[in-house]
């Protein structure tokens, strides 16, 4: 029986949990961060003496834990690649620009439970010898805003943030930043670029990878808001404790927005890898089902970014055999477990953890006519091939849902999108904007091509009775 | 702090605004906000929300004003008015309608939702970009995800959040609006 397994979301809904520090306190709120901040430094089995804040990050990379953000990188990893010799200040930035089309799980936790949050942020700062953090949150989460803002108050007037924290001596400070409408901000060197004050074009790597060359050009951690409660529960619980939920490589919990045509949309917290997409779809406990009537036509795994799967593809996975040998076996789209590396190996991504279902009501040209629109407004404009690419594959699906569209629509998105990714381009929108055309046109080019073929035949056809 | 700073800016098209005036409260507000950050450059977008929170839009001499103290050039200002999609370059109605347009709320029926306030208050549903209406009380503009896709469709009503929003829920939200 697949179920939710609420971790970061346990108490978040439940009948008088507020978001003020007092209720977050009478819920073992901040045990984790003394426990943190008081580890003693411990000898190691070579003789090496590893300090607190060593040991939590090495817990994080035992744990396994994967960004939620949207790439999936592992967080262990990332903080390895800290520089820390350079003797410039390290700072570390919550990624609260929540805008992937379809995700809304980050908004719950700042809603409902921001000291989560903070309490993760404190951690992984402490943990990466950060004195300085931000938190940038989109423009459009005013409330949100404000909400943070309290919850800050309440964490210095308690001492868990601000000059020597709990006594141990180690001061943080962690500011607000707001956004103001632009997508390209959830990218993490626009994001930073925005952070200073600019436009936020996206930085070219190398050199500018954030962990060496970040904000003000120093080292620079960007964790996405999920990814930072998941500090908490690690440093609390333990990173082997940890690990074992999940599925190997697909470690922790993670929240699914489930949105569209279901039942039940919603934001579900499960194991990663031990719920497939057929039950997050239909379970009772999850999505609940399609409308009465309706058949599955397809879906978007992991927000609109990521490549549309069909209803009844199949995919052949990697599965390891007993003898160590590498077997293939073949899974129907909805018994694909809904974790990081089966979806990639199907061919699209988990991406922000958000499945958009489309039953058969829906009409693919139109809805990436959708999707092109938004990629075509939300384009930074930097690099060419996108800001270009982006702007022509919208046109010309505008044209398909507006009458006048040509049979050779089809191939003529395809080849704008197939010449925007892979390296052309200096950040991921490439990528993001080209997925969702080259997916919905491959695997429903009859649809385009129909709409194209009957918009020709009708400008054909003389008018019936002559306007003129 | 270069002279010509506070001269007229580049030419754009930002609203002249000869009232403007910066009441204490605000300037002390941006200069607290500028000690949030290392580099002054920063606190632009900051200064910016705060300055739209208080005149309702940014006009040629708060774009000046913030570029002084934050000693820079009114282009690094006036670049990010136009960038960022929330800073509004003339005034709105005093009810700004923000749609979500993209796909789940598409799916669960924004296009509806932004018909039926055009058609309420006599707003043209194709238009392109936010359109207010005459007497000035009304702003209706279709914007990008909302992060709100579960609960679809969903809107702003200024800064307030509205999910699942119905027809009959929209007229709720209009009545007693932008008076």
């Amino acid at each position: 029986m697949p179920q939710e397994h609420r971790q970061i979301l346990k108490y978040v809904d439940q009948p008088g949990y507020t978001p003020d520090i007092e209720c977050y306190l009478r819920h073992s709120g901040y045990e984790a961060l003394k426990k943190a901040i008081t580890l003693p430094p411990k000898t190691q089995a070579d003789g090496k003496t590893t300090t607190g804040p060593e040991q939590i990050r090495q817990e994080v990379m035992i744990s396994g834990l994967r960004g939620r953000g949207g790439a999936g990188f592992p967080c262990g990893l990332k903080w390895s690649f800290v520089d820390r010799k350079s003797g410039k200040p390290i700072h570390l930035i919550c990624n609260a620009d929540e805008s992937e089309p379809g995700t809304f799980k980050d908004k719950q936790i700042i809603y409902k439970d921001p000291h989560q949050m903070l309490e993760g942020m404190i951690i992984a700062c402490y943990a990466n010898d950060a004195h300085l953090a931000y938190i940038y949150i989109r423009g459009e989460f005013v409330e949100g805003a404000k909400i943070l803002a309290r919850a800050l108050r309440e964490a210095r007037a308690k001492n868990f943030l601000g000059r020597n924290i709990l006594g141990s001596g180690y001061d943080l400070e962690i500011h607000i930043h707001r956004g103001a409408g632009a997508y390209i901000c959830g990218e993490e060197t626009g994001l930073i670029e925005s952070l200073e004050g600019r436009r936020a074009y996206p930085r070219i790597k190398p050199p500018y990878f954030p962990a060496v060359l970040g904000l003000y050009l120093c080292p620079t951690i960007v964790n996405n808001v999920e990814t930072l409660c998941a500090v908490k529960h690690i440093t609390a619980m333990g990173g082997a404790e940890y690990a074992k939920l999940g599925t190997p490589n697909n470690t922790g919990t993670r929240i699914v927005s489930i949105s569209g045509h279901v039942k039940r949309p919603g934001y579900y917290e499960i194991e990663v890898g031990k719920v497939t997409i057929g039950e997050l779809i239909h379970d009772p406990c999850f999505g609940g089902g399609l409308r009465d009537g309706r058949k599955l036509k397809a879906i978007i795994p992991g927000g609109s970014s990521a490549k549309i799967f069909k209803a009844g593809e199949k995919f052949k996975l990697k599965g390891n055999s007993l003898l160590g040998r590498e077997a293939e076996k073949e899974v129907e789209l909805l018994d694909l477990p809904y974790d990081f590396d089966s979806i990639i190996e199907a061919g699209s991504m988990s991406g922000s953890g958000a499945l958009i279902v489309m039953d058969d009501s829906t009409d693919m040209v139109e809805a990436l006519s959708n999707i092109a629109e938004f990629y075509a407004h939300e384009s930074c404009g930097q690099c060419t091939p996108c800001r270009e690419g982006s702007l022509w594959m919208a046109k010309a699906l505008h044209r398909l849902t507006h009458g006048g569209g040509r049979s050779t629509d089809a191939d003529y998105l395809l080849r704008i999108a197939d010449n925007i990714p892979g390296g052309r381009t200096i950040c991921a929108f490439g990528e993001a904007c080209a997925w969702p055309v080259q997916s919905f046109v491959g695997k429903f080019k009859d649809e385009f091509i129909a709409k194209g073929a009957a918009d020709e035949e009708r400008r054909m056809k003389p008018a019936a009775s002559p306007q003129c | 702090m270069n002279e010509s700073h506070t001269t007229e800016p580049i030419p754009n098209a930002l609203l002249s605004q000869p009232d403007f005036a910066v009441p204490a409260a605000l300037a002390a507000e941006a200069d607290e906000l500028i000690t949030h950050y290392p580099v002054k450059r920063s606190a632009s977008l900051m200064l910016l929300h705060a300055f739209q929170d208080h005149f309702g839009y940014i006009s040629q001499q708060a774009v000046v004003w913030i570029a002084a103290r934050l000693e820079l050039a009114p282009i690094n200002i006036y670049e990010l008015v136009t960038f960022y999609p929330m800073f509004h370059q003339k005034p709105v109605g005093k009810c700004h309608l923000k749609i979500c347009r993209t796909l789940s709320c598409a799916l669960g029926g924004a296009y509806e939702l932004h018909e039926h306030f055009c058609k309420k208050l006599g707003l043209d549903a194709k238009a392109h970009g936010p359109q207010t209406t005459g007497d000035g009380k009304y702003t209706v503009e279709f914007v990008e995800c909302l992060a709100g896709c579960g609960t679809a469709p969903v809107m702003m009503c200024n800064d307030t959040f509205h999910e699942g929003v119905s027809l009959k829920k929209a007229d709720e939200i209009l009545k007693g609006r932008g008076q």
